[in-house]
């Protein structure tokens, strides 16, 4: 039995559907992420599953007993709010005993696992400071402790990487996952950023206008994205639309604007002469000099370079085809010192395998 | 010599008039009120003459003998410790009737909030002898919350009682004429509360009556004391309210303050009850402010 | 849901504990008897009273000299000093002007009774009362003042200067524009204290001016008369009119005043 049971969730405010029918079943120990643009109704979700709103439709399920009509403060759910939410007069490890007071732990068994909590975030020597004594960092790993100490079933984390610096952000993610792994408690994390919902998921819903769009594995998510908007919203993506020419046994045969017959990976329900677009991501399109001596490929185009950006790491290249078409490819620098292979104007060929690219019908 | 920078120019042009008004008409006044209580009255009431020669007959010396009358009668140091107490009562009352209102309003809509805290503005604009008529009026021996309250105890046997000049009158009028005073840092208070710290607590477990008690009330403190420095000290000083609607047994300080300048005239005496009314003063403002200061930093 | 009927019910009580009596009072200067009891029926007679008692409208003349005199001066001089303690670090004035603001107003009173008779040989009179009000006004001017300075972005001051204005120049074109919304309340603030002030008034008029309060005063001290309901209608008119005046020009002012 899943852990939680979302089912067939709907969520009307006076002017829009916020939540539109979602279900979901989210699995005992699994770190699982609600990911979308903002106002695309995870945010309201995640009020449902905590109790400070309820669905107009469908129903919730804890170990497969409904939630309608239990407050939020009588669910085995916690919070790690985006603002963190400590409250400012109490101390951290006041802040932390909040909820085994409440619980009514008696006093000497707080004391323990406020030390346990505190030390599992590495705050115990921050244990007498007020809330605003603490770091970005710091009040976040607070937050965490508090949601964690009475074990909660379930711990919901709502954007809380969001108010930290890009670093910082690195840092957490990493500890995040290890805390997830040591107390063995399942969360389910709300974020609008692709790259933190990737690093840190077992599995994530991608969700639009209150719609779960695909769920699936971060790398399945990234490999084989069900429509436009998951290909887009996750990872950059070129879109070229496309019109299926041919289904064969181990392919599919695509006419694509700008580029002509490219071949690409089969896909289950594609019939002949469906219309869509074909989809690759930039770095797995390579990048060769013209004259380049290489052996031709099955997908290969002639262009110009237009422009690019230097990252660091990789160079992204803008290729224009002769029909206008704009396509991004993506080199890695590695010679040190070295900021791109082409310069503008230059022509190039792009050349990608048959074995990526995905044809979206949706 | 060096030629004055256009900035300090400035600074004296801007600040000198002020300070030179206020030094003139607030501090010496004080200063001289100091050494008033320090001194012996005049032939004719009054003082002697603070400076030059006096009349004949008048001493124009220092003494301490106010200070040592006002000890060695028990009666005056009933008088602060009565009015202490109904500063305090009255206080109390404060907070409890503002409380509820000052929630109210900062948990209604913002679009309502304003109108809210205007109407608890509005009735303190209108001067403050008219509102203690007003009450004059109210707690009459002729209306109707007299005649109910004597008509029940004619009902248990007990005889009439005045609701008009009476202690439980100075203190419906002190808390009548400064409420709003303890409404508005209250409310100023509560509507910066976040209210993601009720959800957290709720969310943590705390049911409705622990989130007031552990999160909204401790945060409020800072507000419960600026309106209680706001309510306490005027009513320990205020004369009118005892005369207007207390009886003849509701003296205090402010009463004995007026009486030794309009009515004994026995100045010097009326300068030290002052003077301990500015020490019992400043004592409770440093402690309000002490108080504030340690929630504020526990606080926001 | 409870929780908020209970804060409801007490708050409607608060709200009438606060209106009530005056409504009593409002309703009781159009009734027809001599004692204000019970309803008898409409009239105007107390207004006609009123404005027929020669002492009452003398005394309204002096209260609104005084207030319009002493507010003047007071806001001159308030904002002056609340200027001075937002731009300098200043330690005694904001002593000597918020000190005033926050004692009971006997203690002013008194000392300014001593400092008048016995040291400045002064007999009291429409002089005394007019420096009484402005040292207790000048406060709550400076107060608006400078919390109206202090809610602005102290760039656009640098920035004046930046763009080439003198310091006279940003003055007059930036600041002073700016702070006028909190010169105009603190300036309708000083003049209701100073028309409503009782108790400084109480001690530093003597014998020889006559204002509202203290006229209200010796009429409710001796006898209760439906004339008083009257007036204080009439005033309370006056003030409502002023503090919607007031919240025109600079509704935060009056918030943060009260």
């Amino acid at each position: 039995m899943a852990l939680l049971e979302i089912r067939n969730v709907v969520r009307r405010f006076a002017s829009f559907t916020a939540v539109d029918g979602v279900s979901l079943s989210i699995e005992v120990g699994e770190f699982f992420t609600l990911l979308g643009p903002s106002g695309c109704g995870k945010t309201t979700l995640l009020r449902m599953i905590a109790g400070f709103d309820a669905p107009d439709e469908g129903d919730l399920l804890l170990d497969g007993q409904s939630l309608r009509g239990i407050p939020p403060e009588q669910r085995p759910i916690h919070t790690v709010f985006q603002s963190y939410a400590l409250f400012p007069h109490l101390t951290v490890a006041e802040n932390v005993a909040f909820p085994l007071r409440m619980a009514k732990v008696v006093p000497d068994e707080i004391r323990r696992r406020v030390q346990e909590a505190l030390a599992s975030v590495h705050l115990l020597e921050k244990q007498k400071h007020l809330p605003h004594e603490l770091s970005g960092g710091q009040k976040q790993r607070v937050a965490l402790a508090r949601g964690l100490v009475n074990r909660p079933r379930l711990l919901l984390l709502d954007e809380p990487l969001g108010a930290l610096d890009a670093k910082l952000r690195e840092d957490m993610q990493m500890e995040l996952i290890n805390l997830q792994k040591t107390v063995g408690v399942t969360f389910i994390f709300v974020t609008h950023s692709q790259a933190e919902a990737l690093a840190l998921s077992h599995r994530i819903a991608v969700m639009n206008q209150g719609r779960v769009e695909q769920l699936d594995e971060p790398s399945r998510l990234y490999g084989f994205p069900r429509n436009r908007f998951v290909a887009d919203f996750i990872g950059k993506i070129n879109m070229l639309d496309a019109t299926v020419t041919a289904v064969a046994a181990d392919r599919l045969l695509l006419e694509v604007a700008g580029v002509g017959a490219v071949s690409a990976p089969l896909k289950a329900g594609v019939q002949s002469g469906q219309t869509g677009v074909f989809a690759v991501r930039p770095e797995q399109v390579q990048l060769l000099a013209e004259h380049a001596d290489a052996p031709a490929a099955a997908n290969e185009v002639r262009g110009r370079i237009l422009d690019f950006l230097y990252i660091g790491d990789v160079t992204t290249y803008l290729v224009q085809l002769s029909d206008g078409t704009r396509l991004e490819a993506l080199l890695p620098n590695s010679a040190p010192g070295r900021a791109k292979f082409f310069e503008a104007g230059d022509p190039v060929i792009l050349r990608w395998s048959a074995e990526v690219g995905v044809f979206l019908h949706e | 010599m060096s030629k004055l920078a256009p900035a300090t120019i400035t600074r004296w042009v801007v600040s000198g008039p002020p300070t030179l008004f206020m030094l003139l008409f607030f501090l010496a006044p004080s200063l001289i009120m100091v050494l008033a209580s320090f001194r012996y009255p005049g032939a004719f009431g009054g003082l002697a003459p603070v400076f030059g020669g006096g009349r004949p007959g008048e001493d124009t010396g220092l003494t301490l003998e106010n200070y040592q009358f006002f000890f060695s009668d028990l009666l005056y140091t009933e008088i602060f410790l009565k009015s202490l107490l109904i500063a305090l009562i009255s206080t109390l009352a404060c907070i409890l009737m503002a409380y509820p209102l000052a929630l109210l309003i900062a948990r209604s809509p913002k679009r309502h909030r304003d109108l809210m805290v205007l109407l608890v503005i509005l009735p303190f604009a209108s001067n403050f002898l008219i509102r203690v008529y007003a009450l004059m009026i109210l707690l009459g021996p002729q209306q109707a919350l007299a005649s109910t309250i004597n008509g029940v105890l004619a009902a248990f046997g007990c005889a009439p009682v005045s609701l008009l000049f009476s202690t439980f009158a100075v203190v419906v009028g002190m808390v009548y004429v400064h409420l709003p005073f303890m409404v508005l840092p209250l409310y100023t208070n509560l509507e910066k509360h976040d209210p993601t710290l009720l959800d957290a607590a709720q969310d943590l477990g705390a049911s409705a009556w622990s989130r007031f008690w552990r999160v909204t009330f401790p945060l409020s403190l800072p507000g419960i004391f600026s309106g209680s420095a706001l309510v306490f000290i005027p009513v320990l000083g205020m004369f009118a309210i005892p005369d207007l609607l207390g009886g003849t047994r509701d003296i205090l300080i402010g009463n004995l303050i007026k009486d030794q300048f309009l009515g004994t005239r026995d100045w010097p005496f009326g300068s030290m009850l002052s003077i301990m009314l500015t020490v019992v003063v400043l004592a409770l403002a440093g402690l309000a402010a002490r108080l504030g200061q340690r929630k504020r930093d526990g606080g926001n | 849901m409870r929780r908020s009927a209970v804060l409801w019910s007490v708050s409607l009580a608060v709200y009438a504990f606060l209106y009530l009596p005056l409504v009593v009072v409002v309703v009781y200067s159009f009734n027809d008897s001599r004692l204000n009891a019970e309803w008898v029926g409409f009239t105007l007679h107390w207004y006609r009273v009123l404005f027929s008692d020669d002492e009452m409208l003398g005394a309204g003349a002096n209260s609104l000299l005084i207030a319009f005199v002493s507010a003047t001066f007071a806001t001159l001089l308030g904002t002056m000093a609340g200027i001075a303690m937002h731009r300098f670090r200043l330690r005694a004035l904001p002593l000597l002007v918020i000190t005033p603001v926050a004692m009971p107003e006997i203690l002013l009173g008194v000392s300014l009774l001593i400092f008048f008779v016995q040291v400045l040989n002064f007999t009291l009179g429409l002089f005394s009362v007019l420096i009484a009000h402005i040292t207790f006004c000048v406060g709550f001017v400076a107060i608006v003042v400078r919390a109206r300075l202090a809610g602005m972005d102290e760039s656009i001051f640098e920035a004046a200067r930046d763009l080439g204005a003198t310091p006279w120049q940003t003055f007059r074109r930036v600041t002073f524009p700016l702070i006028l919304p909190g010169v105009i309340a603190g300036a309708l603030m000083a003049f209701t204290l100073s028309i409503d002030d009782f108790v400084i008034t109480f001690f530093t008029a003597g014998v020889g001016v006559h204002t509202l309060p203290l006229q209200i005063y010796s009429m409710i001290k001796i006898a209760v008369t439906p004339e008083v309901n009257a007036v204080s209608t009439l005033l309370m008119t006056l003030t409502l009119g002023l503090i919607i005046l007031a919240s025109r020009f600079a509704p935060d002012a009056l918030k943060g005043a009260a």
